[in-house]
């Protein structure tokens, strides 16, 4: 049993996130997330009707183990994303939100610049602050001392399934980071998730691989044992690599024998 | 399981001293070859190469620190001077030259004879200065620094103090002022032995000395120097504490750099006998084993080595350098009398100190940062 995670007010059993879009239909998106075991989910603000209780997306949803994670995809500015997570929190009734800007709609490259600017604001208004960004150590650092709970860098372009094509750079965010680091975006396969959380990953989140999937359910478990097995590893201490170091003439033999 | 602490001391009180020390030693030789096999080590692998059983495998880690050394820091030494601004102290530390019961006569250098100090520092070429003070509110307080900070600001480009804790907002105006590095040693990390060295005096007062780093990273100093006085206590242990406090550091205050200093305990006037020795051995061990640590770290060699010591100690890690220190304050001209500190021991001038190093390969810097900034 691997430990669990903590955000915020929530213990996660699960440290594999997962989306809804994507899917063929909600019954099938329903059967993927409950496969997963996953506990936390994102959705897209701008998917669902917040208003209408029979949404389809969001009956689907409807499960005791499942928290719902709002996102702001879809904004382009600091402005409108703290309107749409204050627009998610009045009707959906949670104060968490997976904050998106990305103003490029061919990449969906998080902008960093509004992205901290609307991460502050909504801390202020007692928002738990999800932030999706590129995997920038620096900025990692910024949005910790504004009071988010976790960061969330991505591995590569959303929805490109290429895997840890940042891996440098996550690894010096995992070093650094006071609070939880969830590799977003990017992750294509069970054994991209696998060595995230081998890496030091406190958890991943991945959509498209599974949404997209010939047999999406399948997919779920199986990123779902990759998640545990990955995060195992990592807590077992890994073997490690063997190095040797080249010789070169003496530095010691200086010492007097003591 | 990650929330962030509000000060050293929430993770210091996690830990038990004898529980550190016994862990470090019970470390063995297949620990040593994991810790030097890795590409990111973390602290156990710390202790590991602290342990006595690292001792076989020393030329190894001193090979892989110079590499390291090499490759984050070229082939460069920085040199900087100490200038000691008064001998007037309120604290008893049972291991110092100017604690409060040693009856030695008090100098507090005027405007006047800090220039003229300053006037021979800068003859020798040095840029960058350490001012140091004991412990006296009324004579060398923050205003007395202040204004030492102001008169020497024209002549460096690099300002350090090592003087009593301040209060975060006294920081913040020195740092107004051009101040660049803060150095606080803990001394010893032993909470129980730290009140016997130091009795009386407000340094008796173990966690706020120990929590000052975090009031200077909240200050948003460019640089924190830490240490721990070696002889006091077992230097494994209390280099394992220092390591701890530099990676919380690091990781709280991620806008600052960091320097780790290694102060023997030295002879002096009415001094203690080193309840612990450290030999050379020990502490090229442990110089090493802070780069593999952590390779960008500054790692600052004093006076208080032997020649033979700092001749070979900058191949294997060591970035900082200073040379011909006085430790009594007017020492360089004013009053080359006043009793010191602490015996130095290298007593080479700058110039020979330079040219050791030159011949090595090294690039000997002076200037290493705009006080523009």
């Amino acid at each position: 049993m691997t430990a669990p995670l903590k955000i915020a007010d929530k213990t996660f059993q699960s440290r594999l996130f997962t989306g809804t879009g994507k899917f063929s239909s909600s019954k099938l998106m329903r059967e993927a997330i409950l496969a997963s075991e996953s506990e936390l989910v994102t959705v897209a603000l701008k998917r669902v009707d917040v208003h209408n209780e029979e949404d389809d997306i969001l009956s689907h949803l409807n499960h005791k183990n499942i928290h719902l994670l709002p996102n702001t995809s879809g904004v382009r500015d600091a402005k409108e994303a703290v309107f749409a997570a204050q627009l998610s929190r009045e009707a959906l009734g949670t104060n968490w939100v997976k904050l998106e800007i990305h103003p490029d709609p061919k990449y969906l490259l998080p902008d960093p610049v509004e992205t901290l600017k609307a991460a502050e604001e909504l801390v202020k208004l007692g928002f738990v602050v999800m932030p999706y960004i590129h995997a920038d150590p620096v900025l990692c650092k910024r949005l910790e001392d504004v009071g988010v709970p976790c960061v969330m860098p991505l591995g590569a372009p959303i929805g490109t399934n290429k895997g840890l094509k940042t891996l440098d750079f996550l690894e010096i965010i995992i070093e650094q980071s006071n609070v939880p680091v969830i590799v977003d975006a990017g992750i294509g396969s069970p054994s991209h998730a696998a060595y995230a959380m081998e890496i030091g990953a406190d958890a991943v989140l991945v959509n498209t691989a599974i949404a997209v999937a010939k047999n999406p359910v399948e997919m779920a478990k199986a990123f779902k044992m990759a998640v545990e097995a990955g995060r195992m590893a990592f807590e077992s201490k890994l073997a490690p690599v063997k190095r040797s170091a080249e010789a070169s003439s003496p530095l010691t033999n200086f010492l007097d024998d003591e | 399981m990650m929330s962030k602490e509000q000060s050293f001391r929430e993770v210091f009180d996690r830990y038990r001293w004898d529980e550190v020390l016994e862990s470090i030693f019970s470390k063995t030789k297949e620990d040593v070859e994991l810790a030097l096999s890795k590409e990111k080590r973390d602290l156990e692998d710390f202790k590991a190469l602290i342990s006595p059983s690292a001792k076989p495998f020393l030329e190894t880690m001193a090979q892989m620190s110079a590499q390291l050394t090499k490759k984050r820091f070229g082939n460069i030494v920085q040199m900087y001077a100490p200038m000691y601004l008064s001998n007037e102290c309120q604290n008893i530390c049972t291991y110092c030259g100017f604690s409060m019961t040693n009856k030695i006569p008090r100098k507090t250098l005027t405007d006047k004879e800090i220039i003229k100090e300053v006037e021979f520092l800068k003859k020798k070429r040095y840029d960058h200065i350490l001012l140091v003070t004991g412990e006296a509110h009324k004579t060398v307080g923050v205003e007395y620094i202040k204004n030492a900070i102001r008169l020497v600001r024209p002549y460096f480009s690099n300002i350090s103090i090592e003087v009593q804790p301040l209060k975060q907002e006294e920081y913040e105006e020195l740092i107004a002022e051009g101040l660049y590095a803060v150095l606080v040693y803990q001394e010893t990390y032993h909470k129980e032995e730290y009140k016997k060295h130091h009795p009386k005096g407000r340094k008796s007062n173990f966690y706020y000395r120990l929590e000052t780093p975090d009031r200077l990273g909240r200050a948003k100093i460019h640089k924190i120097g830490l240490g721990a006085l070696f002889g006091l206590e077992d230097w494994r242990a209390d280099s394992f504490f220092t390591a701890l406090h530099l990676k919380y550091l690091q990781k709280h205050y991620w806008r600052t750099k960091y320097s780790i200093s290694f102060p023997r305990l030295r002879p002096f006037t009415g001094g203690l006998e080193p309840k612990i020795t450290m030999t050379d051995r020990d502490l090229v061990q442990l110089i090493a084993a802070y780069r593999l640590l952590d390779e960008d770290l500054e790692l600052s060699i004093s006076t208080r080595e032997s020649e033979n010591f700092r001749n070979h100690i900058a191949k294997i890690g060591a970035t900082t350098f200073s040379a011909e220190s006085k430790t009594n304050p007017g020492g360089y001209v004013v009053e080359p009398e006043t009793l010191e500190q602490f015996e130095i021991s290298d007593e080479r001038s700058t110039e020979e100190i330079a040219e050791m190093l030159r011949s090595q390969g090294f690039d000997v810097v002076w200037k290493d940062w705009e006080k523009s900034w």
